[in-house]
């Protein structure tokens, strides 16, 4: 009954073979078959962002996309963040501004944080209210998230 | 010195990295099996049939578990043994787990377990509180009553009397990890359990009745959790359990995760209240007497709702004296999900109850309801008498500084400016309405089940002067572990990075309450304190021994040890101790003092102390949709001398958020046959970055606590919540300035609530 496929991406810089159920989604195979546990589920529908990853430089959802899709595809979870200086610099300042408790969400919203960051938009608290506004976290109130990012972006703009 | 430090979360690193290890996250053996419930499928029955034959017959299916198949206890209940694991013949809720499937996989489990045939004998199920109320379904033989003075002669005495009823939804925690756990069959038949919990120790005990095993034979660790919020105090126990027996049958490893939808559908929540107030006063609002009756929603079994229904209680006063009370309490059984702790226990209900009343007066009165709120406060610490400051439960408010704390915040929030400013914006637009409301917390701290206030700490010192640290309580992400860290650290005279912070783990330190009722700084750095001082009185003595000098001359400071004129790094001193054959472990342990009461009359001093905040917030309602913001919420809180305001901030600021959500978005809705209809995200509003406050000033008040807690701090988990309340009360504020009417608000405030409200109140 179960149908598999063999695919081929990169994943965090590193190309990768496996076989998967069609079915599979890629959080779970990256989970799962990977051992990648830093992307985490939530829901597992596509709303409170926890799974939130980096597809061919597109933010998706880990959940909502099946693994067979990913074929060919260019990886970055919260594991591989380091590999750009930006990404480094962004799991600085969410170290440093406390913009986490719990951390569950943390590796999703960093996903998100990164997606604003990159597209060189500015330090706007509502603009990046608005854009982290599919990741929810219980914990932090999003205060220190906010002032993280902006932190962040005040440094590339002093630098 | 390390205490009072911003630093930030310890595990912050890990979890930039995605290194931070949640229970699902642990790399398992292989041949590792994983665990789903069916569930029941209607709120009330007798199963007459079960038909598991597909269910075994799925792929991946090892075994499926039912009632009769449990070795020993088939009960994961925390208090009376009244809710089993697997249901025994009769459902009584709507989710309730049936059987277990061990599969291969979790979607494999989770697909098989959706593939039984029950079949019941319906029976009538009591889901409302209309319901249980003319059933009479309830825990406890009647309502639970405190009183203070003659309320009946108060009332009717009193210049002015209102009378309203409030209804209270509850609140899905959300925590963002679901619930899960994990369960390594070891030799012997022992067994080692990691699970998402706030309570290692119930998690021991409820597996090894289980398993028919003394408490020793289990192990439970637990490292962190993704959230907890009081949905891990009782309602990982199940899937502990499952796991447990599951591994004890199959002897492999097992381990259960639920889904969100089966989370929300399985798991315990808020409890839901309605309160019934009759209040009367005189000219200038002062308070005469309060008539409470407090109908609380506890679903099908005991769970803690007795202690979250007395906490209701014990809130209902918040900050203000009530002359004369009478606190009625009604706790009911219906056949729903069984309500559990969730961040302040009972006690937000109890507040709002209170706050509603404080509005209605201003209301009636045509004031601001700030001055009503000032009128009726306590007196601050050192000015009362015993007359000013008896709570309704008569405990003496001893540490009363919400006078002037909001002295203080009026100022800084520019409080009645922009109340003025409000009023202008409202007499020129018909459609925006803004609304501004000032509320206060006043949060009694301890477990009201005395015994549960006390912990214990295990701490070694290594012969390289590094630190090992362990206690009972949990990090759920609270930063509980750092907190305690650096008070170690600063025992020690060391950097706090010099303290390894370990997994609670009950083979360390036995016999812990849950990660609780605020309570873990307190309780968890008192014992750590203890047996930081054990051991390094122990260093001190040997030391002074060597240099002929007093004990109390030996200094443990920047990470040196100073004894008469001769300095050692903290490693060397250790080493020498090493050599010198001094122990370098201890235990330490504690237990809250004062504490006291009578729960059933509802007298003495169930809490050390009390901690306190304000928050003022502003929101805009568009009145033709309901829709809202909130614009602007400014808070002062009372975290005594802080162990570290970074931390203590981000609690604030988190809780306000989580608080304000349960009053306006957050909403739960059963249908007529008692199921759950929001039971994912996608039908439950939590909060989003978007719906916090536009702007957002959160302060520390400048004091320490009165009593002698640790560094004199004060417990900072669940007060917070309940400065959301302001959230609630500005967008009734809001909604009164369209009419002349009182708006009587229910909660949560959802656009349809908003709406019908401003029907009532339109002229
Ligand atoms: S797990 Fe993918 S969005 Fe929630
Ligand atoms: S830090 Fe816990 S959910 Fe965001």
């Amino acid at each position: 009954m179960t149908q598999t496929q063999t695919i081929s991406l990169t994943i965090n810089g590193e190309a990768v073979t496996a076989t998967v159920p069609v079915r599979s989604n890629l959080v779970d195979f990256l989970r799962n078959d990977l051992g990648l546990t830093g992307s985490h589920v939530g829901c597992e529908h596509g709303v409170c962002g926890a799974c939130t990853l980096e597809v061919d430089g597109a933010m998706i959802r880990g959940c909502l996309m099946l693994a067979v899709q990913a074929d060919g595809a260019t990886v970055t979870t919260v594991e591989g963040l380091a590999d750009s200086p930006r990404g480094q610099a962004l799991r600085d300042a969410f170290h440093r501004r406390n913009a986490l408790q719990c951390g569950y969400c943390t590796p999703g919203m960093l996903a998100s944080a990164l997606e604003y960051v990159e597209a060189g938009r500015p330090a706007d608290r509502a603009a990046i209210r608005e854009h982290i506004s599919g990741n929810y976290c219980r914990c932090t109130g999003y205060q220190a998230v906010v002032d993280a990012i902006c932190d962040l972006i005040g440094q590339g703009a002093k630098a | 010195m390390s205490v009072a430090k911003p630093l930030p979360h310890d595990a912050a690193k890990l979890h930039v990295t995605g290194a931070a290890r949640y229970v699902d996250d642990i790399p398992v053996p292989a041949g590792t099996l994983s665990l789903a419930f069916g569930q029941a499928e209607i709120a009330r029955g007798r199963i007459t049939g079960m038909d598991l034959d597909a269910v075994r017959n799925a792929p991946g299916v090892v075994a499926v578990l039912t009632a009769d198949d449990l070795p020993f206890a088939n009960d994961v209940s925390p208090s009376v043994h009244d809710e089993p694991l697997l249901a025994a013949g009769e459902v009584f809720y709507l989710g309730q787990p049936v059987f277990c499937v061990v599969a291969r996989s979790h979607l494999l489990a989770r697909k098989a377990a959706r593939l039984g045939r029950l079949t019941y004998e319906d029976l009538p199920a009591i889901l409302s509180i209309d319901d249980a109320l003319a059933a009479d379904s309830r825990f406890e033989e009647g309502p639970r009553i405190y009183i203070k003075g003659d309320v009946d002669a108060a009332l009717a005495g009193a210049e002015h009397v209102i009378e309203g009823t409030l209804e209270l939804g509850g609140q899905e925690h959300f925590y963002l990890e679901g619930q899960a756990a994990l369960a390594l069959p070891q030799e012997g038949g022992d067994m080692v359990v990691h699970s998402s919990t706030q309570h290692p120790t119930e998690i021991q005990h409820k597996v090894a009745e289980a398993l028919g095993m003394p408490m020793n034979a289990v192990r439970v660790e637990v490292r962190r959790m993704g959230g907890g919020f009081g949905g891990k105090e009782s309602q990982g126990n199940a899937l502990a359990v499952a796991c447990a027996v599951a591994a004890r049958l199959t002897g492999q490893p097992c381990k259960m995760r639920y889904d969100r939808d089966d989370d929300m559908m399985i798991t315990g929540k808020r409890h839901d209240f309605r309160i019934d107030y009759r209040a009367g006063f005189d000219g200038d609002g002062r308070l005469a007497g309060v008539d409470f009756t407090q109908f609380c929603r506890c679903g099908w079994a005991q769970d803690l709702s007795l202690p979250v229904a007395d906490r209701a209680m014990l809130h209902a006063d918040n900050a203000y004296l009530l002359p004369a009370a009478r606190i009625t309490s009604h706790r009911l059984k219906t056949h729903t999900q069984s309500a559990t702790a969730y961040r302040g226990f009972g006690g937000p209900q109890g507040m709002v109850g209170i706050e509603r009343v404080m509005d209605h007066v201003a209301h009636a009165l045509g004031r601001d309801p700030l001055d009503i709120r000032q009128v009726n406060f306590y007196a601050d610490q050192g000015e009362g008498s015993a007359e000013s400051q008896t709570t309704p439960y008569h405990m003496e408010v001893e540490d009363f500084v919400l006078n002037e704390m909001l002295a203080e915040l009026k100022e800084t929030s520019d409080y009645r400016k922009r109340r003025a400013a409000a009023a202008t914006w409202n007499a020129a637009n018909p459609v925006l309405k803004k609304g501004i409301a000032l509320t206060p917390v006043k949060f009694g701290i301890s477990f009201t089940l005395t015994h549960l206030n006390q912990a214990g700490a295990l701490v070694h010192v290594y012969q390289d002067g590094s630190v090992h640290m362990n206690h009972g309580g949990t990090e759920m992400g609270q930063g509980l572990f750092q907190k305690v860290a650096q008070v170690a650290a600063a025992r020690f005279g060391v950097d706090a990075g010099k303290v390894k912070i370990t997994a609670t783990d009950t083979g360390k330190v036995p016999n812990t309450s849950a990660t609780a009722a605020s309570s873990g700084s307190d309780l968890n750095g008192m014992a750590v304190q203890a047996a930081c001082d054990e051991i390094r009185e122990r260093m001190a003595r040997f030391l002074a021994d060597q240099h002929q000098a007093q004990v109390s001359d030996v200094r443990f400071q920047d990470g040196k040890v100073l004894v008469a004129g001769a300095e050692y790094s903290f490693a060397e001193a250790a080493a020498a101790c090493y050599v010198g054959r001094v122990s370098l472990s201890a235990t330490g342990f504690y237990k809250t003092p004062k504490v006291q009461w009578d729960r059933i009359k509802g007298e003495g001093r169930p809490f050390f102390y009390f901690a306190y905040g304000a928050a003022v917030t502003e929101v805009v309602l568009d009145t033709l949709t309901g829709e809202n913001q909130i614009l602007r919420c400014d808070i002062l809180h009372d975290a005594g001398a802080s162990l570290n305001p970074a931390l203590d901030i981000g609690q604030i600021e988190g809780g306000f958020v989580q608080g304000a959500g349960w009053l306006t978005t957050e909403e739960l809705v059963w249908d007529d046959k008692g199921r759950l209809r929001t039971h994912a995200p996608s039908t439950y509003k939590i909060p989003a970055c978007s719906d916090r406050p536009v702007v957002f000033n959160v302060a520390l008040y400048d004091g320490e606590n009165r009593e002698d807690t640790i560094y004199r701090s004060k417990a900072v988990g669940e007060p917070p919540f309940m400065l959301g309340i302001s959230a609630f009360m500005a967008l009734s504020d809001a909604v009164a300035a369209c009419g002349d009417v009182y708006p009587s608000l229910d909660a949560p405030a959802t656009p349809e609530r908003l709406l019908a409200a401003i029907n009532r109140v339109r002229p």
